[in-house]
């Protein structure tokens, strides 16, 4: 019974684990959005900053991906 | 995995989304040691073979007009060094050939791993936490040859104000040390969720087969496009930390 509902604590924590997906989205989206509003602004600056684009996008996606390790954790390892 | 796989025949599902990622062996159906040669040994070697190929083959008949195969390998390097000289600067030229490496071999098991049937290497943590953990050894060991104890200033931000800088050589020690472990987990997370949706959505098949057909060519086309954005990402950060090893002062 009482493992019972530890798994079920832990299944209902990976659930909602899941909602730093969103966290992650809202992040990806406003570096990209930002980089495009300055890019359409002064297109000609902007093929040399592509490449920081990227290495936001990776930052902000990283805490998404512990949501995801937290996720995982909960499924396989409690 | 197999955990979840039972799980989901207790519930009665009938695809297993996660079953792909399996590792058995090729001949046989003995237990996986440590040298059994199994699918991953296979697709891997597939890997070599096929940058083998790109760039041993294709510059091998070399013109000044290119061939096909020529011009992609010719691209591949002009792309990578032009991402190297950008993001580490002009010392981190010297080691090109790391970066290289490591971008070919993810590009392409990544894109292996999109044919029907094949297996993705990098869809393993075990896989790339090695990638990734050799990459933070490196340029760790890097920072202290050529700069002795003064690569500890990576932490100490002496541009903020003096008050703020304990916390924030907190705050640097922590993101260091996770370095690897979002290094690794980013590109197996990105490989293992979109094949896993594939696979969700083919199991509609037979209940709304129109809308899986749809829903399977678009989350293909966006797989193309993760595969190469993971390994570029995975490249790109790679000179970030070759930067910092090399110039730990802000």
């Amino acid at each position: 019974m009482e493992g019972d509902i530890v798994q079920m604590g832990a299944y209902i924590g990976a659930g909602l684990a899941c909602t730093g997906m969103g966290g992650a989205a809202v992040g990806v989206g406003h570096v990209v959005g930002n980089f495009l509003s300055g890019a359409l602004r002064n297109p000609s600056a902007a093929a040399g900053q592509t490449a920081t684009m990227f290495i936001g996008i990776a930052f902000a996606e990283a805490l998404g991906i512990f949501s995801f390790l937290v996720a995982l954790l909960l499924m396989f390892a409690v | 995995m197999t955990e979840q796989t039972s799980g989901a025949d207790e519930g009665g599902l009938v695809f297993h989304p996660m079953d792909q990622f399996r590792v058995t062996p090729l001949f046989g159906d003995g237990p996986v040691g440590t040298f059994t040669v199994t699918n991953v040994t296979l697709w891997m070697g597939l890997t070599v073979l096929c940058i083998f190929l790109l760039l041993v083959l294709g510059t091998s008949r070399r013109s000044l007009i290119p061939s096909r195969i020529q011009s992609i390998g010719e691209l591949a390097y002009g792309f990578i060094f032009k991402m190297v000289e950008d993001v580490s600067g002009k010392d981190g030229v010297k080691y090109f050939p790391l970066i290289m490496t490591l971008f070919l071999f993810i590009v392409f098991s990544n894109f292996l791993g999109l044919l029907p049937g094949a297996f993705t290497t990098t869809s393993h943590i075990a896989v790339t936490a090695v990638l990734a953990m050799g990459v933070f050894l490196f340029v760790t060991i890097l920072g202290f040859i050529k700069h002795g104890f003064g690569f500890l200033s990576v932490f100490w931000i002496s541009s903020a104000p003096l008050i703020l800088r304990p916390i924030l050589a907190l705050i640097e020690v922590i993101s260091y040390f996770v370095r690897p472990l979002s290094h690794s987990i980013r590109l197996a997370g990105n490989m293992m969720a979109g094949h896993a949706v594939i696979k969700v959505f083919a199991a509609f098949i037979a209940v709304i087969s129109p809308f899986s057909v749809i829903a399977i060519t678009a989350i293909y086309a966006l797989e193309v496009l993760v595969a190469f954005i993971q390994a570029y990402v995975f490249a790109i950060l790679t000179c970030v930390y070759l930067k910092d090893a090399l110039h730990p002062h802000h």
